[in-house]
């Protein structure tokens, strides 16, 4: 068998189909001896493809090998794993892979941190949880362990360099000790030592140290050791060099090192060796922008360049020189890379150097009309059919445009028509079908132009075009269209008529329209000049393309109860998911008791039977329309609005109607958002509309005027609308001028009286003296004294609306010489709220503080709180900033900086969880039962149990996850539990778990993608710390 | 077709005869049947084409093939453009020490009649496209003891669970 295998494999090589091998080769790797084992599957990797139907026989023999104690199975299964595994099985191997990190043999840890790398490609968010392991791999005391363990982070510092900061310092460490040839000789090559960690390392700095001047610097000295070193005449140091010079090149510069580096680029261009000069032009193409100076150190080099033998050399050349383009040098550069381009066969050669030609023809103020329309025909017709439809296009929107001077205008249009007559007086069967569109286009709006040219006679060398037959359908049309534009003169009409009238029967209908379109505009003259005006190519038509002439129709329809549209996309999705296979062992499956609620699943067999009683209760309409196949719809429109209120919904639940009052109150300034919008579109200018409330001038004036009348209520009303708010102290300013030195006991009051004076908004007053204890004034106060006393009642200091709701502890941000920051979480229903508190430590008045911050992950309304005065007695402000995580992550990071008028800016961060961000979803088993079959995102994975001695296993899981992540318990039935969660707000995602011998079985449904994902890798955490 | 290989991965390697027939291939990015026919025999014409005193390197669709000749055979991989060329002449250099220190003297019959071992070399060395093992010794020593099948058994559970 094992002999027949390799046979196969050989055929497969040479071209024959030997796809019926391909179960043998599942069996010889399930059944055979060791030895068979591995043909088996190597033959695996080779004949299929990730996505192919017969991997998934191969999970279970990937499982058994995966705990053999013999070390040569383990390996081949953890190498069939990193090169081909079904993404949906990852879960099944991935704690036997997370297993084998810790195993005795450096050799198996190596091949589980690449199995993971590879699952970490394919599928980021089931590893999430192992990242703690990955660092345990980069300090192993193996350095091909350590190197494996490379490539994750490079990927991971690739999306996210902010987050591995803290490891430069590692990867600097191990740079320099390989380059001192600290390694094992073993991994020596040609007597250097480890060149791929090198060049791996020197990656990741590379990205670490972008415009990132702090880290730069930790890198300097060890990249200039690498330089140092590398001086052995091989190949292999100058690979090494390249990416010593590339990270150079990308990091915060430093003078004395881009010196030693533009030397190196000197060594590669000049060297005799084709490679190396290959590498050396492809280097200075990248360093050319920084430092143009290096290209004309080379000059004389790059013009031999130009001219080798080796077309890939020219190549690279161009590409350079395409990088050095400026106003003076376009015409030359130009020329240089048509001439390669006329030589050229490579279609795709082809088609990135015209789009760069055209680039460059366009971009630069070229040096007369003449070389412009030559350059863009030469590009046309060597371009052809191949090159990107956006580059005739804009050749045409040029010239319908047009630039400053009508009289350049007219004289690039006549020169075009010029130029294209005389193309069409030639043999026009060369050129491309594009060329000959552009060439109709151009001679139908401008031939006008050209004095003394009937427009007769433009038609019949046209006309002349359309008796080639190899001449498209499509370019048919652009003629005819041209024609239609034409027949000014009855002269022109009647040859165009003539010609149009043999496809006024046309079997292609877009031929066939503009066919008899010539011939009735041609009969009617007026509705001709309507239609086609003569300078009518830049007139700006204005499409609605919204379609909102529609938007009646639409809700008409969603009023008599047709479904929801649904992005295409989408139903893909929900196809794919119907149509896939159960894969988990019966055992696991779906809560068969749960079934009584109706909690069943397509996917499960064991609750087949159950369907029929279960589509009854799906036809609900009125469950439908506010709980679509992707969950609940909180974007629809007010007619499912009303009809979610509807009593005959027997779905409303109570949750529901808590929000649904928010979000009517949201539903109409959606529709002043959506007039807006139209509006803004169809002016050109982009301003701040009103629904840009948070916006950073518009509140900070408001808050201006606010202080000088803190009374004016309009004002105060205005602020109800911004979303993030802050307190200032207006009234309490007069209260406490008033009072001169309040009486502490009475600060409590003097602030709850102040919250209803401004109306029940978010502006609250949190200005108040703390320090003022003793009689001796403030300055008599140590500063620190001052701020430990302001610690313990900053939350005092929220707004009377988020004094009732759960918060967090106050956590200090960061702490200047006058200011110190805090701040503080509250878990609003439908947001989070963060208050920064900002503190005044010093004893004097700070001037103009204002506070911003900013998110990837969140949705931040984009406000600066400034406050233009924190003086020294009135120490403390709060603002406010109400969070909502648009897309799910497991974690957010939140920036922002302080500055104010006489210091340096303060920055600080704060990494939010997703968990600040997950609510309880109160529901019923019967409302859950309905949304769990809804939804169409899900993810399972077995958790392990650590204590095995507890009692209910289940419960004591279910109140862990209950606490940690703010989850709702809705039912327990037997060794299942059911949990529901949303994130704020309304996205909701439902938890079903079960427990057997010792292990959490844990699915997740939610309607949004990867909610669940996020969700299941915070309730791992929660599980484990328990 | 290409979809969304991981950052500076290898996508495929080829190895065939100066007369055009493939000994050996890996593709380390999911292809169809016909994609990879095609694109073998687009790229061992134009490698054969070449003169030996040319540059190693081609452009070729958005790739780079970085390609060398050893005796008759040529080894051909293909990266993407932003990746090092010459540090895949050295896997490539690398490859065929490990193929010559294994066969000892390596020639093309001994990739014709041997090629399962060729690749499980090359599995011990490329992984997933990314260099697994770059010391020499290591990478035989675990061939050898493949070879050898000696049950490696780990005893009782003593090395277990560190």
């Amino acid at each position: 068998m094992k002999e027949i295998m390799v046979r196969a494999i050989y055929c497969e090589m040479l071209g024959y189909e030997a796809s019926f091998s391909y179960i043998h080769a599942i069996k010889l790797a399930q059944q055979g001896s060791v030895l068979e084992k591995r043909v088996g599957y190597l033959a695996v990797s080779l004949f299929l493809h990730e996505s192919h139907d017969l991997l998934l026989l191969l999970v279970n023999t990937v499982l058994k090998d995966l705990q053999s104690t013999n070390l040569i199975e383990v390996c081949m299964a953890l190498t069939v794993v990193s090169q081909i595994f079904p993404k949906d099985m990852i879960p099944a191997v991935l704690p036997l892979v997370e297993d084998k990190l810790t195993h005795s043999k450096e050799i198996i840890r190596r091949k589980a941190v690449l199995a993971l790398y590879k699952f970490y490609l394919i599928a980021p968010n089931q590893v999430q949880h192992i990242h703690d392991k990955f660092r345990k791999a980069l300090c192993d005391k193996d350095p091909g362990v350590m190197t494996a363990s490379l490539h994750i982070y490079l990927k991971l510092i690739k999306e996210s360099p902010e987050s591995y900061k803290d490891l430069t310092d590692s990867f600097v460490t191990i740079l320099k000790q390989v380059v001192g040839g600290k390694l094992p000789v073993d991994f020596n090559y040609h007597s250097v030592p480890a060149p791929w960690l090198q060049m791996q390392l020197l990656r990741i700095l590379a990205l670490l140290g972008k415009e990132d001047q702090r880290t730069s610097e930790m890198m300097y000295e060890v990249l200039d050791e690498s330089l140092r070193r590398a001086e052995i005449n091989h190949n292999i140091t100058y690979a090494i060099l390249y990416e010593c010079l590339k990270t150079i090149y990308t990091i915060h510069p430093k003078s004395e090192l881009l010196e030693k580096a533009a030397k190196c680029i000197g060594k590669f261009v000049l060297s005799p060796k084709i490679n190396l000069k290959y590498l050396g032009l492809k280097a200075l193409t990248y360093v050319v922008q920084q430092d143009p100076n290096l290209a004309l150190q080379h000059q004389m080099t790059i013009i031999e360049c130009l001219d080798h033998s080796d077309p890939i050399i020219k190549r690279e050349t161009l590409e350079l020189l395409y990088r050095i383009t400026n106003g003076q040098n376009v015409s030359v550069i130009v020329e240089k890379m048509l001439d390669f381009l006329r030589l050229s066969k490579d279609e795709y050669t082809t088609i990135d150097l015209v789009g760069k030609v055209a680039e460059l023809a366009e971009k630069y103020p070229f040096p007369y009309n003449s070389w412009f329309i030559q350059t863009m025909n030469a590009i046309f017709s060597i371009g052809g059919d191949v090159m990107q439809p956006d580059i005739p296009n804009n050749f045409l929107r040029l010239l319908a445009e047009g630039f400053d001077s009508d009289e350049e205008d007219r004289q690039l249009r006549l020169l075009a028509v010029d130029s294209y007559l005389s193309l069409l007086e030639c043999d026009t069967s060369g050129l491309p079908q594009r060329f000959l569109q552009v060439i109709s286009w151009v001679l139908g709006e401008f031939s006008f132009l050209k004095e003394g040219l009937e427009p007769a006679d433009v038609v019949e060398r046209l006309g002349k075009l359309l008796d080639d037959d190899a001449i498209t359908t499509e370019t048919r049309c652009w003629v005819l269209a041209a024609m239609s534009k034409l027949c000014g003169s009855s002269d022109a009409l009647c040859k165009a008529e003539k010609v149009a009238h043999k496809y006024t029967s046309c079997l292609d209908t877009a031929l066939r329209q503009q066919a008899v379109e010539l011939e009735l505009l041609g009969r009617d003259v007026d509705l001709r000049t309507r239609v086609l005006p003569q300078h009518g190519f830049c007139v700006w038509l204005q499409v609605d393309s919204s379609l909102s002439f529609l938007d009646g129709f639409v809700s008409d329809a969603l009023a008599r109860g047709a479904a929801p549209y649904k992005p295409p996309h989408q139903r893909q999705e929900e196809l794919s998911q119907e149509k896939i296979l159960n894969f988990e062992p019966y055992g696991l499956s779906l809560p068969v008791s749960l079934s009584a609620c109706s909690l069943t699943d397509r996917q499960s067999p064991t609750a087949l039977s159950l369907s029929s009683s279960l589509s009854n209760l799906l036809k609900l309409e009125g469950v439908k329309r506010v709980w679509g196949k992707q969950g609940y719809l909180p974007e629809k429109q007010a007619t499912e609005e009303a009809l979610a209120q509807e009593p005959s919904s027997i779905f409303a639940p109570s949750h529901q109607q808590a929000c649904s009052e928010s979000q009517q109150t949201t539903f109409s300034t959606i529709v002043e958002q959506d007039q807006e919008k139209r509006q803004l579109a169809s002016s050109l200018f982009v301003g701040l509309g009103s629904q840009n409330l948070g916006k950073p001038e518009a509140s900070s004036s408001q808050r201006f005027r606010r202080k000088v009348r803190p009374e004016d209520p309009s004002d105060v009303n205005r602020s109800l609308a911004v979303s993030s708010s802050f307190s200032h102290s207006s009234s309490a300013l007069d209260v406490l001028l008033d009072n001169a030195i309040p009486d502490p006991t009475n600060l409590s009051d003097s602030t709850s009286e102040a919250v209803p004076a401004v109306g029940n908004t978010e502006v609250v007053e949190a200005s108040e003296v703390s320090s003022l204890s003793g009689g001796s004034g403030p300055l008599a106060q140590p500063s620190s004294q001052v701020e430990r006393g302001l610690e313990s009642d900053l939350p005092s200091r929220l707004p009377a609306t988020l004094v009732g709701l759960l918060r967090s502890d106050v956590e200090e941000l960061c702490s200047g010489e006058s200011l110190s920051l805090s701040a503080c979480k509250v878990f609003d229903a439908d947001a989070l709220v963060l208050a920064i508190f900002l503190s005044n430590i010093s004893d004097s008045s700070i001037q103009e503080v204002s506070c911003l911050i900013s998110s990837e992950q969140l949705k931040v309304p984009e406000m600066c709180s400034t406050f233009s005065v924190l003086s020294f007695y009135l120490n403390v402000v709060v603002s406010l900033y109400r969070l909502v995580m648009e897309a799910p992550g497991t974690q957010a990071i939140v920036r922002g900086s302080v500055s104010c008028a006489s210091q340096a800016t303060q920055s600080f961060s704060l990494t939010l969880s997703l968990v600040d961000f997950i609510r309880p979803l109160p529901l019923t088993t019967e409302e859950y039962g309905k949304m769990w079959l809804s939804f169409s995102h899900d993810v399972k994975q077995n958790l392990m149990l650590l204590k095995h001695e507890e009692e209910d296993q289940l419960e004591a899981a279910l109140t862990a996850l209950k606490e940690k992540l703010c989850l709702h318990i809705v039912d327990v039935i037997g060794a299942e539990g059911i949990m529901a969660c949303q994130l704020v707000s309304g996205r909701p995602c439902l938890l079903h778990c079960h427990t057997h011998g010792g292990m959490l079985a844990i699915w997740l449904r939610s309607p949004i993608a990867d909610l669940p994902d996020c969700l299941l890798y915070h309730c791992q955490k929660a599980i484990q710390e328990r | 077709i290409i979809c969304c290989p991981p950052p500076l991965q290898m996508q495929f390697m080829l190895l065939f005869s100066r007369q055009g027939k493939l000994r050996l291939q890996k593709w380390y990015v999911p292809l169809s049947d016909k994609e990879k026919k095609k694109i073998t025999r687009e790229l061992v014409q134009t490698v054969l084409a070449r003169k030996p005193k040319m540059c190693s390197f081609l452009e070729w669709r958005d790739l780079k093939i970085v390609y060398k000749r050893y005796a008759s055979l040529y080894f051909c991989c293909a990266i993407e453009d932003q990746d090092n060329e010459l540090i895949t002449l050295e896997i490539i250099h690398r490859y065929v020490e490990l193929l010559d220190k294994y066969f000892g003297s390596v020639c093309e019959l001994d990739i014709i009649f041997n090629f399962e071992k060729a690749y499980f070399i090359l599995d011990e060395f490329l992984l997933g496209g990314e260099a697994q093992e770059t010391s020499k010794k290591n990478v035989l020593k675990a061939i050898e003891q493949a070879d050898l099948l000696q049950e490696v058994r780990l005893g009782g559970g003593d090395l277990h669970g560190i």
